[in-house]
């Protein structure tokens, strides 16, 4: 056991009793020591996606829990209705980019602590990035985003038998490399309500496994907002989403896309939504209810947030440490009526398309890139368009930016078992387009490639993939 | 909106004006400002909070630094209630921020005048003994209390006070009020002059469906006795009459009335719960009542009266398929009738109040609507005091949690991936925190520090701490139940420390029970809340 010298006042005075000490109650790998809060301090590295009201808690949470070296991305500047929770701002700070006020406040107050800021989208970086962090901690807003850095964490996945820098046979088992497992704590809140959960691909359930758990946005039917509104939601979703392109048709707003954080194309939508109110006789039109329904504001208080980034601090912790036993793996909470917090421990879906070793694709060798693409698009569980692909980090085919699209298409034309070293097998990534929600969204997959006829491969039933 | 109004933007949404110019009239007093208190407060200032009095005797220490984002550098051993109130000030400078350098117990033993000031007195930190006295002055102060407290990776939050009644409760998931079981006289006449057999198919598939229920629930009656659908058989054959009905497979209004055809079928009246508060004795009201049981001797008197057996009608409807010129027909006739209850209701208030002699103005005609608009989700909390719970805890209730036989807490969910079979042991830990943050206590009043505060002592802490658990069970009455050992050596582990993560989460739960106190609106907690921070599963124990 760990003396702590009793005349030295030490900062971790608190952590240590937890990093120090040995348990019972205790990950199995628990190395209670000063070296163990040491390199929580000294080496490992956190990132924090999104600087409002889960992220800016969850940058003081984590640095006040010994992780000293924090990376923090958003794409957003500071807006005066933050101000009621993202308490790393203040009215000065409105319009500069919240990732680089928040980092500044933080290291200011807590002496000691790095923290790097990225103001930009979370697209805007190279998958690698993410690949240098040991833990990604998500205070995102979106379902989008929650899906992409998904995504992109599942993509470092390997499996022992089917390994990129391995040439290994082919096992039903699966189980992933643990070196390749990048954890993720996602939080996520609304009024009185939130989640926290632990994500270890390949492991526990990606986000992928469960997007059943968010059900599909309310949508009113056009028929209802052209010819029989009833509700206040459906004259300003008129005004909205009818009017203002019928109005830009006619270039009055000289083709202008509605903004909604242009004030006056607010007041347009506003004094629309009222006048068509007017007409057929509705209440509830109010500028403030305009905004919401527009902007789809999700109403939001620092308690929430503070409840849920400290979950997802704590399990954070845990996963760096193995200091305790962590949460398995999905937290519920509700504060409106009464206190309800529950754990519910899902599990994998062994067909995810993200987190899954990767659906199955067999192929002739003389499969050229551009058939290969073409499957992709008809095959019935990725139905892919727009495909990029690329090999061990070699770039295939890439539809983007123009430069790249010229020099890959040439591969077009070539056979894809060439392209992939004449392997027999290998894993390969994709990034497209496939519909969610009668939507288009854009998605990576990755795909297990096998070649028919080469080294004792026999015929796979491929059909249904993994 | 007032300049001053638009940082609060999205905390309006939900609890309204109303709600912040309660919050902004409020004071509150924080007992220790460690990062529990700390963090439960900083939400509160964020919030607008009228005033803040941070009381602490210590000064700021190293090891401070390494879990309170309130303190800094530069205030090492300064007063940490001075340094607490100064940053909570800069988040919010509409917040008024005292501090008192005080240590909360001396407050306690000598000035408890000093917390009849407060709105609500949140207390962080307090040990057993120190609970148990504030608790007493603040109930006899009428002064709101809350109490929190993190200790290693586990911690609790209890509202202490007599009762706290709640109008607007906001349920996430309450039936509307369409009274299709049971329509006044002028629903049944708007559903009479609409003919469901309409020719023209927009016009057919436009026919509200509340008209579509009434309409055929009135005939079924008629056919049937003058009673409504009840048995299996008879609720199906009802929606087949529904569907016969149907020209084309796109009317939604049709297949709204299908799926809202339960609403025919509930029974009619008030709810157990409502009832359980029409009940209660309070609501035999005198000179001292308040203003909440008021309104609810009146209710009461409506609902045997006019009102025949039904509350006042909330008077919204939900949205539906529908013609705007009859659905804003039927939100009038809605409207038309809740208003008319209300003036039922107003006199009813005025005639009661005079009764009991006071002024029959002094309830406001706003605060009787609201009440009108809320009365079916009527909730009325009350709480042991401390010492009730400490002394005689619900003995039935602590059986059940240390012999986990409720397994109701575990994990339940269906979905497309499989659940795990749900695991025993959702109690367990829980109520070994309960009586293990008991027992420190107990153990720190007879050692002078709590176990493992001090790493050379943490081995002979753990037999000390299990003895002094192992008496306080069985002063409760609960001899032979052994707590898990793995759960004491962890608390000796702990020894006290105050981790930042907990704190700020435990410190989250305790300000969003404030709002709610404070706001008037939603539910707060009952009982105990333990977190538990080994596995997630933290418990209400009601005790």
């Amino acid at each position: 056991m760990a003396e702590t010298a009793a005349t030295q006042p030490s900062r971790s005075r608190d952590l240590d009793k937890l990093l120090l000490r040995p348990g019972n109650l205790v990950g199995p790998r628990f190395e209670p020591s000063a070296q163990l809060r040491d390199d929580v301090q000294n080496h490992a590295r956190v990132l924090v996606v999104g600087a409002g009201g889960l992220g800016c808690e969850l940058l003081k949470d984590l640095a006040l829990s010994g992780f000293h070296n924090l990376d923090v991305i958003d794409m957003d500047r500071i807006e005066v209705t933050n101000l009621n929770r993202q308490f790393l701002f203040r009215v000065e700070d409105v319009g500069k980019p919240k990732a680089e006020v928040a980092a500044k406040r933080v290291m200011e107050r807590i002496s000691g602590v790095n923290i790097v800021p990225h103001f930009c989208r979370i697209e805007d970086k190279d998958i690698d990035f993410y690949n240098d962090f040991m833990i990604i901690a998500l205070g995102l807003d979106s379902v989008e985003a929650r899906s992409y850095i998904n995504n992109v964490a599942c993509s470092f996945l390997a499996s022992v038998f089917f390994s990129p820098c391995h040439e290994i046979e082919y096992d039903s088992d699966d189980n992933p490399l643990e070196e390749t497992i990048k954890p993720m704590v996602d939080g996520g809140t609304e009024g009185f309500k939130g989640h926290a959960r632990v994500i270890l691909p390949g492991v526990t359930p990606c986000f992928e496994c469960t997007i059943w758990l968010f059900p599909p946005q309310v949508k009113f039917p056009l028929c209802t907002l052209a010819e029989t509104p009833r509700t206040a939601a459906h004259c300003i979703e008129y005004a909205h989403l009818i009017k203002w392109n019928e109005v830009v048709h006619n270039f009055a707003h000289g083709g202008t896309a509605f903004d909604p954080d242009n004030p006056q194309h607010m007041k347009w939508v506003y004094d629309e939504a009222a006048k068509r109110a007017e007409l057929f006789g509705i209440p509830g039109v109010t500028y403030s209810f305009t905004q919401g329904v527009v902007k789809n504001i999700i109403p939001a208080i620092a308690s929430t947030n503070a409840i849920i980034s400290a979950a997802c601090t704590l399990e954070t912790l845990k996963i760096a440490t193995e200091c305790s036993k962590t949460m398995s793996n999905y937290l519920t909470y509700n504060g409106s009526e009464g206190l309800h917090t529950k754990v519910a421990e899902f599990e994998r879906d062994k067909d995810c398309l993200v987190c899954g070793p990767g659906v199955l694709i067999e192929v002739d060798t003389s499969v050229t890139l551009q058939k290969f693409m073409n499957l992709l698009e008809e095959h019935p569980k990725l139905q892919l368009t727009k495909a990029s692909i690329t090999h061990r980090g070699k770039n295939l085919y890439m539809q983007a930016p123009p430069v790249l699209e010229e020099m890959t298409r040439s591969n077009l034309s070539l056979p894809l078992f060439e392209l992939m070293g004449k392997l027999s097998k290998d894993v390969i990534h994709v990034n497209g387009m496939t519909n969610k929600n009668n939507q288009k969204v854009s998605c990576l997959r990755k795909l297990r490639v096998t070649f028919k006829g080469v080294d004792g491969v026999t015929d796979m039933d491929t059909a249904g993939g993994a | 909106m007032a300049e001053p109004k638009v940082k609060y933007d999205r905390q309006l949404r939900i609890w309204g004006e109303q709600g912040q110019a309660a919050l902004e009239k409020s004071s509150i007093c924080l007992l220790n400002c460690g990062p529990t208190g700390s963090e439960t407060l900083k939400n509160l200032v964020l919030g607008g909070i009228g005033s803040i009095t941070v009381v602490d005797g210590s000064k700021v220490e190293v090891g401070d630094l390494g879990n309170n984002f309130l303190v800094d550098e530069s205030s090492v051993g300064q007063s940490k209630a001075k340094c607490v109130s100064s940053f909570l000030q800069e988040l919010n400078d509409s917040v008024k921020a005292k501090f008192v350098e005080e240590y909360p117990e001396a407050l306690i033993e000598t000035n408890p005048s000093f917390f009849s000031q407060f709105t609500l007195v949140i207390a962080t930190q307090l040990v057993e003994s120190s609970m148990i006295k504030l608790d007493r002055i603040c109930r006899e102060a009428n002064v709101i209390l809350i109490f929190a407290r993190s200790y290693g990776l586990t911690g609790f939050v209890r509202i202490s006070l007599k009762e706290h009644t709640v109008i607007e409760s906001k349920p996430e998931h309450f039936l509307d009020d369409l009274r299709l079981n049971n329509p006044w006289l002028e629903l049944k006449s708007f559903a009479d002059s609409i003919d469901l057999t309409v020719q023209d198919p927009v016009a057919h598939k436009h026919i509200p469906y509340v008209v579509i229920l009434v309409k055929m629930a009135d005939e079924w009656a008629k056919s049937h006795g003058g009673k409504l659908p009840s048995t299996r058989e008879q609720k199906k054959e009802f929606k087949d009459l529904l569907k016969a009905r149907m020209v084309s497979q796109d009317e939604d209004n049709y297949k709204e009335a299908i799926e809202a055809s339960f609403k025919v079928f509930a029974p009619r009246g008030i709810s157990l719960d409502l009832q359980r508060i029409l009940n209660d004795s309070s609501s035999e009201v005198d000179s001292n009542s308040s203003d909440f049981w008021v309104l609810v001797a009146a209710l009461k008197e409506f609902i045997a009266n006019e009102g025949g057996g039904e509350a006042p009608l909330e008077g919204s409807i939900p949205d539906m398929t529908s013609s705007t010129e009859q659905y804003i027909n039927l939100q009038n006739i809605y409207l038309a009738k809740a208003e008319a209850d209300f003036l039922v209701m107003e006199q009813l208030v005025r005639s009661i109040l005079k009764k009991i002699g006071r002024d029959s103005n002094s309830i406001p005609k706003a605060t009787i609507r609201s009440f009108c608009k809320n009365a079916r989700k009527l909730r009325v909390c009350r709480y042991r005091s401390i010492e009730d719970e400490f002394n005689s805890p619900n003995l039935p209730e602590l059986q059940k949690y240390l012999t986990d036989e409720d397994s109701s807490g575990g994990a339940t969910f269906v979905g497309r991936g499989a659940m795990a079979p749900p695991k025993p042991l959702n109690f367990h830990i829980a109520v070994g925190i309960y009586i293990l943050l008991r027992a420190v206590d107990r153990f720190a009043a007879n050692y002078n520090s709590f176990p493992g505060q001090f790493d050379s002592a943490t081995d002979e802490d753990i037999p000390r701490l299990k003895s002094a658990a192992i008496s306080l069970l069985s002063d409760l009455g609960c001899n032979g139940t052994a707590l898990a050992e793995d759960l004491i050596n962890e608390m000796c582990r702990f020894g006290a420390a105050e981790l930042h993560a907990v704190a700020a989460l435990v410190g989250g739960i305790a300000s969003q029970e404030v709002i709610k106190l404070i706001t008037r609106q939603f539910v707060p907690m009952s009982g105990t809340y333990i977190f538990n921070g080994i596995d997630h599963k933290s418990q209400l124990l009601s005790l």
